[in-house]
């Protein structure tokens, strides 16, 4: 698309000015306006590729981040004769499968640190279900919203955002499984478990920043709703999920930690096992997690003005 | 006084065709997206290429109510789609001195699997509402849309016609500076269209400004005082609104004299087509107020009803109601009992009573004080004087009123 309006000194100032307007659209019941401000509340015109990251706008629209989550974690189980215990049942059953295939065909049994496999399974697989969901329903979240981003204006951000965030339902209700497996198999809690609250906030930014990239690119390209699942098969046997990153020699192990879920899912498990942390590999994947995120947004933000027309 | 809306030489272009056209292989598309992923999709083809507006410039003041106007294609959702930011323009500048709200579609984000309660707050704070106003107007909307008894339904479960009146219900409530409102009027039976129209003159009243798309211009030259009309994109007349509508139909003179309607069973009663005719029994939108001219309606009578009637309303565009008759005033008794078959009626206004100006036909197949079987709003044409008589003094100024009538006078002298 040609754009013949020269954007550069006007541009900095129009982001000036959208971002000290408030709540973008409505106030509560706003009486008729009597006199109007000197500065427009919004300036609508083409942007240059660079765009600001307008993060007063979203925080303006927080409340239908909420809604929007709210919706997804309303509708997901409707109309389902098992409702939420398809939350417990993936995890669950994958862990029963791999532990039949793996823990005992592949005697990854005897690699888990003294942990019993079915609960070193369930302990990774919790995480890897939260994230695996969170990337398909965000992947495909702006393609299935169309008829929300062709007809009303928010940031669209939310609309991945929202998808990432209903599933951490059901990652919550996942964790009532691991309380008696932990019981059963003696396994006692420690202090590393204040450990989780900040790693469950370190994959759920990573899920948002993939999906949120995902999202951009399947509205223009239809093929990420294929490759997707194919991906994210992929990642899973990349990430040290159902196998200990300890059965890589130690002179490979760096290629694990490229993959910021390896320093994620590894502290996820020392967590919940009270096993030492591997600080590096959690402070990569903190890092490449922060970063996705950073690039991911400002990717997000470059291309988002064009969907209504091209979704 | 100073604008609320000031747009300057705003225009959009739309790529044609399939974006994807653009890659000549597959492997040269993955590349791409290797090397530059989201780069990618602001991708500059050599794709045939559209301006849906172009160097559109006006300005709106507070509180006014504006109906854009203009045939399909003329860019009117575009530009409600760029003044609402959901799409971006590729040239100019919009500014806006106060928040907006957009209404392009009646029950954006509904979920047919939520509840009405569920629904109104979803839908509101879509459309943008804060949470609390949601809650302290909650009541309202329910009592608004007529649907106490099934708010903790599923809307999957609603008719239609109650899954509409939640959805404008919500809107209704919004209550930006500035509202922006697509078509909406087109949906609901024809007493909630009032009460939808009655809800917006109210928004009106409040001071706040509406812009308002729809291709009736019934309801637009009742609810607007100014107008926008918009041909290929351009804008190409701005003023008081019946001006602007007399300047649209003018425009699009062969359009409109005569329409069809789609064929549906289901209804008991239905028009199939209708025509205007001008004396000489030609369909025209243009007619002669010195001249008769007539409305003929075919129907279809499915099953045998009694006690209906097919309605003609005229109105003058403003709204102003000029008269109101039916088949059944002056006809034998027989037609009061309708045999199954398909039917045509003519009814035919006297010539040289009406003044000159654009009005509206309305038509309706109904029972007094029930059923509302068919309903459609087919004309809107102009009564030009081509004779001498309606004209006033040498500039050709029209008279004021609804009626221009050959009165008798008479003078004598009497001192």
């Amino acid at each position: 698309m040609s754009r013949t309006t020269s954007d550069s000194p006007s541009h900095a100032q129009n982001a000036a000015v959208i971002a000290s307007s408030e709540s973008p659209l409505n106030s509560t019941n706003s009486a008729p306006i009597t006199h109007l401000p000197d500065q427009p509340i919004v300036v609508i015109e083409p942007r240059g590729s660079w765009r600001m990251l307008d993060l007063s706008e979203l925080w303006a629209y927080r409340e239908l981040l909420y809604f929007l989550t709210w919706r997804d974690v309303k509708v997901r189980y409707k109309q389902t004769l098992l409702g939420v215990a398809w939350a417990i049942i993936q995890p669950l059953f994958t862990m029963i499968i791999f532990t039949l295939f793996f823990g005992r065909l592949a005697g990854l049994d005897t690699q888990t640190g003294g942990i019993p496999y079915p609960l070193f399974a369930y302990a990774g697989l919790l995480p890897w279900t939260f994230f695996s969901n969170a990337l398909t329903n965000s992947g495909n979240s702006l393609v299935g919203s169309a008829n929300l981003i062709t007809k009303v204006y928010f940031p669209r951000m939310i609309v991945p955002g929202a998808a990432v965030a209903a599933g951490l339902i059901d990652f919550a209700i996942g964790f009532v499984i691991l309380v008696p497996l932990m019981v059963y198999y003696r396994v006692s809690p420690s202090w590393n478990l204040v450990m989780l609250p900040p790693l469950i906030v370190l994959i759920t930014i990573l899920a948002i920043a993939v999906g949120m990239w995902l999202s951009a690119l399947n509205v223009k390209y239809r093929d990420i709703r294929f490759a997707l699942p194919f991906l994210i098969q992929l990642w899973m046997f990349v990430s040290p999920i159902i196998y200990p990153a300890s059965i890589l020699p130690s002179k490979w192990r760096w290629l694990l930690d490229l993959n910021p879920l390896t320093g994620i899912i590894e502290a996820f498990k020392s967590a919940l096992f009270g096993h030492p942390f591997n600080w590096t590999s959690l402070a990569i994947a903190s890092v490449l997690t922060l970063l996705s995120l950073v690039y991911a947004a400002f990717s997000f933000s470059r291309v988002e003005r064009g969907f209504a027309d091209i979704v | 006084m100073k604008p609320i809306i000031k747009a300057e030489r705003v225009g959009k272009q739309y790529r044609l065709g399939a974006d994807t056209a653009a890659y000549s292989t597959a492997r040269e598309a993955v590349m791409d997206i290797l090397k530059a992923p989201l780069r990618s999709l602001r991708r500059n083809g050599s794709v045939p290429t559209i301006w849906a507006l172009q160097d559109v410039t006006f300005e709106i003041q507070p509180g006014e109510i504006v109906g854009i106007i203009g045939r399909n294609g003329a860019g009117k959702s575009t530009l409600l789609k760029v003044l609402s930011r959901i799409t971006e323009p590729t040239t100019g500048r919009v500014e806006l001195y106060g928040r907006v709200a957009s209404l392009l579609e009646v029950g954006t984000g509904f979920h047919p699997e939520l509840t009405g309660r569920e629904n109104i707050f979803l839908n509101g704070s879509i459309l943008g509402m804060a949470r609390k106003e949601i809650e302290s107007k909650f009541d309202e909307i329910v009592a608004f849309a007529e649907i106490q008894k099934f708010i903790d339904t599923p809307v999957k479960r609603y008719s239609s016609g109650m899954y509409v009146r939640l959805a404008f219900a919500v809107a209704a409530h919004l209550q930006p500076e500035i509202l922006l409102v697509d078509e909406v009027l087109a949906v609901g039976d024809m007493s909630f269209q009032k009460k939808c129209l009655g809800k917006m003159e109210e928004v009106a009243t409040q001071g706040r400004t509406v812009l308002f798309v729809s291709h009736n211009m019934g309801s637009v030259g009742r609810l607007c005082r100014s107008g926008l009309l918009l041909d290929q994109g351009r804008v190409v007349f701005s003023g008081d609104i019946t001006q602007t509508i007399g300047r649209y139909t003018q425009s699009s003179t062969s359009s409109n004299a005569e329409v069809s309607y789609v064929r549906d069973q289901d209804k008991s009663l239905q028009m199939l087509a209708a025509r205007l005719l001008d004396h000489s029994g030609k369909t025209a939108t243009e007619l002669d107020r010195n001249h008769p001219f007539s409305v003929s309606v075919d129907y279809q009578v499915r099953t045998r009803i009694e006690g209906a009637h097919l309605g003609v309303m005229l109105d003058r565009i403003d709204g102003t109601p000029v008269c109101y008759a039916t088949d059944i005033d002056s006809a034998h008794e027989g037609i009061r009992d309708r045999k199954p078959g398909t039917y045509r009626a003519v009814v035919t206004f006297p010539g040289a009573i009406l003044n000159a100006g654009v009005y509206q036909i309305r038509l309706g197949l109904a029972r007094f004080g029930g059923d509302v079987y068919d309903y459609r709003e087919p004309f809107v044409f102009h009564l030009e004087d081509r004779g001498t008589f309606a004209a006033l003094g040498a500039q050709g100024q029209q008279r004021p009123g609804i009626l221009t009538l050959p009165l008798e006078w008479q003078t004598t002298e009497i001192e």
